[in-house]
């Protein structure tokens, strides 16, 4: 995929206040042609809200967000078109508890995508088994562990065949042994040839499976470079002081 | 000790508290006048339950609409439901239904043979007004996580509020709605006073015939158990057989 934001400005009321505060800040930032990009930065510094653009969840204030050479739209009608050609993964509370993990899997392959129920049971047999969840299939979410939810929520933005996913911080509302299965599964996508947006606090992952990494930062994207480069020469100051951050932490 | 032996134990205490409170009066019961009238009791106890199903129904779906509109983000469509819900709620039901049947009815010229159909409609809209708040409580629990949820999987408003929000919330308020409906139910003895020929209507006409006051009450009481007591089992069963944890 190639990517290309430029001038983006996001704003949000604060509730208490009312007062607007500035997330994205004319950000600008134009990735090669990649499979796999990966957001780092401080909490706070506008990943989430870039993601949840890039998702079609949210439109900005100002700015434009090209993927390979077809701007996003702007009118809910149009979005919704353009969210269901993509996938998107939050931290937590993807899966619906009121389904099965089975049933949340085939919701949007039969009430969006048109599937008849034996046609999206069919779709969804081998991935089960491909990723060790045919097991759970029956089960609620409140029957699953945290790393099986976020792999079944996965595996529901993966079914319906999607152009790309994003991915929010999938794996930090979950402990190490948990992190270490859905990054796992991730790292297959890698491998299969699956495009994705991936926000992540987990600098040895990112630098594993990211084409690119782009430094978010004050709503801006002061870096943005390949990961060999990224964590060895990359002299922007902000990128510096992170690193050494979370290297120490 | 097993819930069914506790049941048992309070019922019979409450057998023998009543039991000596009639003993105490020194009663003399009439109950063979009022049997002849059974045939009146029992036609009135099934008006009361079709009119009660009806109004149950109406007023789960207005009740539904108005904590819809209570939610909206036009200003217009909150306004309306807010004063809805507020002057409904504010007035006894007595008053709503006398000028529903003798006022609004009557400047539309409705036929005295819809009274009862005014009664329902009435009787709808004010307990709509309790079940509104009851389902605005259960929309607004739903974490907003499922919303972004439900649109990131591409469903439009209307299937995410079909699919995701509606069936979570139902099963929040489903032990407030049922206690609603079983007010319903007691609340449609006062449609009586448009002279619909339901149960209360019934019983009252009983004790104007035979004076057996009693007599044609508390048959009063035992058929509104035999609606409201199956209606709390099925909210109960229900319940159990929804429950499931917040994931």
């Amino acid at each position: 995929m190639n990517l290309a934001i430029h001038d983006l400005v996001q704003r949000f009321a604060d509730p208490r206040s009312g007062a607007q505060a500035t997330v994205l800040d004319g950000l600008e930032l134009v990735t090669g042609d990649i499979q796999a990009l990966v957001l780092v930065g401080p909490s706070g510094g506008g990943k989430s809200t870039l993601l949840r653009i890039l998702a079609g969840l949210d439109v900005p204030a100002a700015g434009t967000v090209v993927f390979d050479g077809s701007p996003l739209p702007r009118d809910e009608q149009a979005l919704i078109g353009y969210r269901r050609t993509v996938g998107t993964v939050f931290q937590a509370y993807n899966l619906f508890p009121h389904l099965t993990a089975m049933q949340n899997l085939l919701l949007p392959l039969v009430h969006v995508h048109g599937l008849t129920d034996a046609e999206a049971r069919e779709r969804v047999r081998e991935p089960l088994e491909r990723f060790g969840l045919a097991a759970h299939a029956h089960k609620r979410p409140a029957e699953l562990s945290g790393g099986q939810k976020q792999r079944v929520a996965i595996l529901r933005a993966l079914v319906v065949r999607p152009r790309r996913l994003f991915l929010d911080e999938p794996t930090s509302a979950l402990d190490p042994e948990m992190t270490g299965e859905v990054l796992d599964m991730i790292g297959e996508l890698k491998t299969a040839g699956t495009q994705f947006v991936l926000v992540t606090h987990e600098m040895g992952f990112a630098r594993r499976v990211a084409d690119e990494i782009a430094f978010i930062a004050d709503g801006e994207c002061p870096a943005l470079a390949p990961p060999a480069k990224f964590f060895t020469v990359c002299h922007e100051p902000r990128v510096v002081a992170f690193l050494e951050r979370v290297q120490r932490g | 000790m097993p819930r069914w032996l506790a049941h048992l134990i309070v019922l019979a205490l409450l057998a023998v508290a009543c039991g000596w409170a009639f003993a105490s009066l020194d009663m003399t019961w009439n109950w063979g006048i009022v049997w002849e009238y059974r045939q009146a009791f029992w036609k009135g106890w099934w008006m009361t339950l079709g009119l009660a199903l009806a109004a149950l129904l109406a007023s789960s779906l207005i009740g539904l609409a108005a904590a819809v509109m209570l939610r909206s983000r036009f200003a217009i469509l909150e306004a309306f439901a807010r004063v809805y819900v507020e002057l409904i709620r504010g007035t006894p039901l007595l008053v709503q239904l006398l000028v529903g049947w003798y006022v609004v009815a009557a400047a539309l010229h409705v036929g005295t043979e819809y009274r009862a159909a005014v009664g329902v409609l009435v009787l709808a809209l004010f307990s709509g007004a309790y079940t509104a708040e009851i389902f605005r409580g259960g929309l607004d629990a739903i974490p907003r996580a499922q919303v972004d949820s439900a649109r990131a999987i591409g469903l439009t408003r209307w299937q995410a509020f079909r699919l995701v929000i509606l069936p979570q919330a139902v099963r929040i308020v489903l032990p407030a709605v049922a206690g609603q409906l079983v007010s319903l139910i007691k609340d449609s003895s006062l449609l009586s006073v448009l002279s619909i020929g339901e149960f209360t209507f019934a019983a009252r006409n009983v004790n104007s015939a035979t004076y057996s006051t009693l007599e044609s009450y508390l048959p009063l009481a035992a058929g509104y158990l035999a609606l409201t007591l199956p209606l709390s089992a099925l909210s109960r069963w229900l319940e159990r057989r929804f429950r499931y944890e917040a994931a």
